[in-house]
């Protein structure tokens, strides 16, 4: 089954010319085929071009490419719905931007191709990365692949679930507030959150401009580094991203984390934490105690106050990030007598329940009147939250914690009551208002029914060797990325 | 603050954003919980707080100020739900 392979295996495999590139994509193809109808994970894909990069990559190989020059020649890699790639739609899971095709390639698409990948597909979504269930896509609801009467989190669940079912042997997703972890945790892969600055956003369609940052879905962390080292670098074309040298990734991997300090935040023990998620975490802490890293109790005392920053500033964002989609430009458009008119009317159409609940939510916290109140003081607690992380960093080399305190919750369990919904976010948050990295790797399952259960690590501003370092370790001494949902058995 | 308090129509309004009164009437219920919530901010002392709206700070960031290649013409109008002799087209705005 060449799509259930990692990238290295399939890259080993390649190589030796034992399989071709387009057997690869037909591979994953075909399972989008036997799949697919249950999970929902890809709004759409178009075959043809997906086949003819297939045997662009073969004709590559047979000229003597190899994958030291590009390392992911002839790997199939789907990418979530927010990001633009040439002549494909992007529709960000959302009626408003129409039969939107995108003029041009995001800059980690350019990359990707670069290093020789298959970009196919569009993964779905909540709408305009607004959601942690992928329940809010105006294309439909993904499902879960462990249980398909539940979700695979979000907002990048798509790209979760397709790594999970076999559809595609790595993806990109983006997180804004936990949007690559959470799902990731849930659905039982390996999900990375780059520093802020360290991926190019150019090409990502904004949702929080400060907070967004583009990253992997893989099935183990040296995958993840592999991709991480693809997609990275200073792009003049975004402003915050940051000249800083990528490091070869994959060195990183030594499996030796003797003398490293990892820290645990005592305030993320909160209530609402599962007691299964728990007993996992802690075992893992062990673990890694067992692999010789010191374990460190340490304090972040603004955590109780992310979700209220986040939900302020993110929303902020998004009011003056979605004011762009006024059906002028591109788009769909319902028109009107005059343009304040057709303005009203097109949004109103045009986006769903949880886009209108944080438009209103982010233009309320910037209206005059009350921008001091709201949006200036989440700002100042957002630099405490910051400040909170890089003190501990001077004790610590990286943070563990749960991903989400909860594994897979039920399709329609939160759908109408927001704020539980921003609750389930409530370790992943921080992350993204301090600008450090962060990864997610599956550290267990619960009992009944079987679902993942994701553990988070936490690493500097640009520490992302180190975080990928302890991840591999932890992951190389517990296999539990090893496990396959019971669907992919069937087959 | 009560969902009385929050005007969800004068919100839409500047948001440019059309509600049925079903909507209205969800969203300032919601919203105004949300809101609830979000009010533990004000237990905190922010006194000599410098605001964060970066999380990592570069400052000036600028390019030569060259003439590069751009998105041709007729890509930047494909999108576009209307357009005409190389514009996009709009509703009248004067009369």
């Amino acid at each position: 089954m060449l799509n259930q392979l990692t990238i290295s295996e399939l890259a080993a495999r390649l190589a030796k010319r034992e399989v071709s590139a387009r057997e690869a994509m037909q591979s994953c193809l075909d399972q989008i085929a036997r799949v697919d109808g249950k999970i929902h994970a890809f709004i759409s894909h178009d075959d043809a071009d997906a086949l003819a990069q297939a045997d662009a990559a073969d004709r590559a190989l047979a000229s003597g490419a190899t994958h030291a020059q590009k390392p992911l020649l002839g790997i199939p890699v789907a990418v979530k719905d927010v990001l633009a790639v040439k002549n494909q739609p992007l529709n960000c899971g959302s009626k408003i931007l129409g039969r939107f095709i995108s003029p041009y390639d995001a800059t980690v698409i350019e990359k990707l191709k670069a290093a020789g990948a298959i970009v196919f597909g569009r993964l779905n979504m909540d709408e305009f990365a607004m959601g942690s269930s992928t329940e809010n896509s105006a294309f439909g609801i993904t499902r879960n692949p462990w249980d398909i009467t539940r979700i695979p989190g979000g907002s990048s669940g798509g790209s979760a679930a397709a790594v999970t079912a076999g559809e595609a042997i790595a993806t990109l997703g983006s997180d804004t507030g936990g949007s690559i972890r959470q799902p990731a945790a849930l659905c039982g892969c390996v999900g990375l959150k780059p520093t802020y600055g360290r991926v190019s956003r150019y090409g990502l369609v904004a949702f929080a401009s400060s907070l967004d940052q583009i990253g992997p879905f893989t099935r183990d962390v040296r995958d993840a580094a592999t991709m991480l080292g693809v997609i990275s670098g200073h792009d003049g074309r975004d402003s915050t991203s940051v000249p800083q040298p990528v490091p070869d990734y994959a060195k990183a991997l030594t499996g030796n984390i003797k003398g490293l300090k990892l820290g645990l935040p005592r305030e993320y023990l909160v209530g609402g934490l599962d007691p299964e998620v728990k007993a996992a975490v802690d075992n893992a802490v062990k673990q890694f105690a067992a692999l010789g890293a010191e374990i460190v109790e340490i304090s972040l005392p603004h955590t109780d106050y992310g979700v209220s920053v986040y939900y302020i500033i993110a929303t902020a964002e998004a009011s003056a990030n979605l004011a762009r989609f006024d059906g002028i430009r591109y788009g769909a458009r319902v028109e009107g007598a005059d343009p304040i008119e057709l303005y009203r009317r097109t949004r109103g159409a045009g986006f769903g329940a949880e886009v209108k609940r944080r438009i209103i939510l982010g233009t309320y916290v910037l209206s005059s009147g009350y921008y001091d109140a709201y949006y200036l003081r989440a700002q100042k607690v957002r630099t405490l939250i910051r400040n909170d992380f890089l003190q501990a960093f001077e004790k610590v080399d990286a943070i563990v914690t749960p991903t989400s305190p909860t594994a897979a919750f039920k399709i329609g369990e939160k759908s109408d009551d927001p704020l539980q919904m921003y609750l389930s976010d409530i370790f992943t948050i921080s992350c993204n208002l301090a600008g450090i990295c962060g990864i997610s790797l599956p550290c267990g399952f619960t009992q009944n029914p079987k679902l993942p259960i994701g553990l988070q690590l936490l690493g500097r501003p640009f520490g992302e060797e180190t975080l990928l370092k302890i991840a591999h370790a932890y992951e190389q001494a517990s296999l539990w990325h090893k496990e396959k949902p019971a669907m992919l058995n069937l087959n | 603050m009560s969902a009385a308090q929050f005007d969800v129509k004068y919100v839409a309004h500047l948001a440019r954003l059309q509600l049925t009164p079903d909507e209205e009437k969800k969203l300032g219920e919601q919203l105004g919980g949300i809101l609830g919530y979000i009010e533990k901010l004000r237990e905190l002392d922010v006194t000599n707080v410098e605001p964060t709206a970066h999380a990592v700070p570069l400052v000036n960031v600028s390019r030569p100020d060259e003439v590069r290649p751009s998105l041709p013409h007729d890509d930047a109008l494909r999108n576009a739900p209307a357009r005409a002799n190389g514009l996009f087209m709009v509703p009248k705005i004067v009369e």
